[in-house]
């Protein structure tokens, strides 16, 4: 290896130059991936394989940056925003974030989609002390300041979310008996947890029933008229969306109708309610943080019509019910905010600390009274919903916005 | 299936010259193998990773080849084993802090049963049948790995991440390195081992098999035993690529190994060439990059400018590097004699 101690030695001058030239103009203080020109952003995304629905997110993002650049970029820096395809696959995700890293030496790494991806490089970027910012997933491990420094996730934790109901039923119906059907893996599970969680003591008795299925399984029929015969009044539906579908139209087909409530992971109109029936949906309850794109109530709303100028000239043609075009642009604009924020110290730690310091941000496509918060110690930005009903074709909010902060372990 | 009947009808040429038709020449060896020893040493780490799983999924596909080419068995479930190898590693190395270098023959050696025992049921199914049957396994293998008994040890839906190991006696040698140069000493163990078995008695046998089963009976071959021992042997070298691909990745989880990862494998076999076992490391090559170039191409259209690509490689190449190597060796043959 007679190559390394001349690299190394080299290196060293490079970083001892950069360090004193550092000192010298003490305003502007960059880390590889930010110049006086241009702010290097990486994204891993599915374009391809069994996720590549999620691909519109990614594309939206890459759209909304090259509107912050014609609008003469942040700070005066171009966004050089470079996502590339990791089919939902973890060592493809590996491959390509290490690409990013260090190969296209990005500052940060921002929106990576999926528990099994983010999983998979969380210990390398975190090892590397490169952001992993806003992450793409409802897990609820992503709040861990602690151990990972490096990590902050984006939108509500499923946890949360079913905090949210928990507390919203022990309001509305305190004397409810509950039956929960949910997916047997981390998704399911986090909902549970969380249900507990935000019942708490008190309300532990009300669950009278926990029922989950497999996702293999083709239909939960069984499930449904299994939970029927232990005759609860209010059923929790955490499923993904086609069993969400079978599980409404089923307990409408026993001429069931309990108090129902569906994740908001399955509340697509498109591929939930009317497959389910809309004559079956009406009356169930949910939860949602942003607004939906093709609902006419945000006609006239000053972001929503932000956001409709931004899809007519950056994405013509767009499909506007994909939901991914309204996270797209929420998690770009709060990326957007970030690095506005970091002014002229361009550094990865700044970064971390200044997407740690938000307060009460509220990006155009948010539900009107959702905001922003994080701190040092609270790395879940978004842990607001507010309850809707399903009512004729579409969602009806109600009621108050209503928080389920899950504290970091 | 066409590719796969036309291997059949084509084995007659293939084994007019068996030999020297599973390898590379001396000359042309030692240039492959100074290249990939040498590389390394001018590249960023992150292509050494990249290398890293080239010789991994190489190995995979090398694998899938002494089955295929050698004897004229199908799978498509190689993904399965390959699964199988990764966790049995990931599991010994956190579970039990056994030593990474350990793992490997443990992860082969479970391979290879698993392999002989699915290798029993499947003699009895041949051709198409027999990819079906595999293929059944393949996509059994993620929701396996997501059982509520076995979560304790495979982390279920999550996964386990899986520690990265330096480098011994404290070489002067970053993580990705030592890894890499550590993976090319498995793999070129594997492949000569591989080439050897081929030519062995044993490599006689199965091919025959595959060549004309009632012939090979006739001669004295066991041919039962012989279409197990390929498959146990090929889940083996797979299991040994999977654990590797474990300790190179640093996690493992049931969606690393889905159905799509088989499929990939059985590309790579039929674009490095049925039956030869250099084009293994070329079949690999496709597989890692050919997506990464088509991604370039088009975001939106990546698996359709993948499919073209596919495409265009079995229209012009239909034995794949191998009728490259062929060409290019009959050109400088010319070149000789001029």
């Amino acid at each position: 290896m007679p190559f390394k101690p001349r690299t190394a030695v080299l290196s060293a001058a490079v970083i001892a130059f950069a360090a004193a030239s550092g000192s010298a103009f003490a305003q502007k203080t960059y880390d590889t991936g930010a110049s006086d020109t241009e702010i290097k952003i990486g994204n891993i995304i599915p374009y391809s394989g069994p996720a590549s629905a999620y691909g519109s997110i990614g594309k939206t993002e890459a759209a909304y940056f090259r509107m912050i650049n014609d609008q003469g970029g942040i700070n005066g820096r171009k966004v050089n925003f470079i996502t590339y395809d990791d089919a939902y696959s973890p060592p493809k995700a590996v491959e390509q974030v290490r690409k990013l890293v260090e190969s296209d030496e990005v500052l940060v790494v921002f929106n990576p989609l999926g528990t099994p991806s983010n999983t998979a490089i969380q210990k390398y970027l975190n090892s590397k002390k490169i952001p992993q910012l806003f992450v793409a997933t409802g897990a609820t491990k992503w709040n861990d300041p602690k151990n990972f420094p490096w990590t902050i996730g984006w939108q509500p934790s499923y946890q949360s979310e079913a905090q949210i109901y928990a507390k919203w039923l022990m309001k509305e119906k305190p004397d409810a008996k509950v039956a929960i059907l949910y997916q047997n893996d981390d998704f399911g599970k986090d909902y549970l947890k969380g249900t507990k969680d935000g019942l708490g003591a008190k309300g532990a008795s009300m669950i009278i029933l926990e029922e989950s299925y497999e996702i293999s399984e083709p239909t939960i029929d069984s499930h449904i008229v299994k939970i029927k015969a232990a005759n609860p009044d209010v059923l929790l539906i955490y499923a993904t969306p086609k069993f969400a579908a079978q599980t409404i139209k089923k307990t409408a087909e026993l001429g069931w109708k309990p108090l129902q409530i569906v994740t908001n992971v399955s509340i697509s109109v498109g591929s939930v309610m009317q497959p389910a029936g809309f004559e079956n949906a009406q009356g169930v309850f949910s939860a949602a943080y942003a607004k939906d794109g093709s609902d006419p109530q945000w006609n006239n709303d000053p972001g929503m019509k932000k956001w409709n100028e931004f899809l007519e000239k950056y994405m013509p043609g767009a499909d506007k019910t994909e939901s991914g075009l309204v996270y797209g642009y929420g998690a770009a604009q709060t990326l957007a905010k970030v690095l506005e924020m970091c002014g002229d110290d361009l550094t990865r730690a700044n970064v971390m600390k200044r997407a740690a310091s938000l307060k009460d941000f509220t990006p155009d496509t948010l539900l009107p009274g959702v905001k922003i918060n994080t701190s040092a110690t609270d790395f879940a930005p978004i842990s607001q919903l507010q309850m809707m009903r399903f009512k004729g074709q579409k969602w009806e909010l109600f009621g108050e916005i209503i928080s389920g902060d899950v504290p970091a372990d | 299936m066409s590719a796969a009947e036309e291997v059949v009808t084509e084995a007659p040429a293939v084994e007019a010259v068996p030999k020297r038709a599973m390898t590379l020449g001396y000359g042309t060896s030692l240039v492959v193998l100074a290249a990939l020893i040498l590389t390394p040493l001018f590249v960023k780490n992150f292509v050494i990773f990249q290398m890293t799983m080239l010789l991994i999924y190489a190995l995979a596909v090398l694998a899938l080849n002494i089955l295929t080419g050698g004897s004229g068995q199908f799978s498509l479930g190689q993904s399965a084993f390959y699964a199988i190898g990764a966790y049995v590693t990931a599991i010994l190395m956190e579970h039990f802090n056994v030593n990474y270098a350990l793992t490997l023959p443990v992860a082969g050696v479970v391979c290879f049963g698993a392999g002989f025992l699915f290798g029993q049921p499947a003699l009895r199914l041949s051709g198409i049948y027999l990819a079906l049957a595999t293929f059944a396994l393949a996509l059994a293998m993620p929701q396996l790995l997501k059982l509520g008994f076995l979560e304790h040890w495979t982390g279920g839906v999550q996964g386990l991440v899986v520690t990265k190991p330096d480098a011994p006696f404290g070489l002067p040698l970053s993580q990705d390195m030592w890894l890499y140069y550590f993976t090319l000493a498995v793999s070129i163990g594997i492949y000569v081992a591989s080439v050897n078995l081929l030519r062995s008695r044993s490599g006689r046998a199965l091919m025959s098999i595959r060549d004309n089963e009632i012939a090979a009976s006739a001669m004295g071959v066991n041919v039962a035993l012989y279409k197990t021992l390929a498959f146990g042997v090929s889940a083996g070298i797979t299991g040994i690529a999977g654990g590797l691909g474990a300790i190179a990745v640093q996690f493992v989880a049931p969606d690393g190994y889905t159905i799509t990862l088989a499929i990939s494998l059985f590309v790579g076999m039929v674009v490095g060439g049925v039956g030869w076992l250099p084009g293994s490391i070329v079949g690999s090559a496709f597989i890692i990059f050919v997506p990464n170039i088509a991604e370039g191409i088009s975001k939106g259209l990546s698996g359709a400018v993948f499919g073209v690509l596919l495409f265009l490689v079995i229209y012009l190449v239909p034995h794949g590097a191998r009728q490259v190597a062929l060409i290019a060796q009959q050109l400088a043959a010319k070149l000789k004699k001029n």
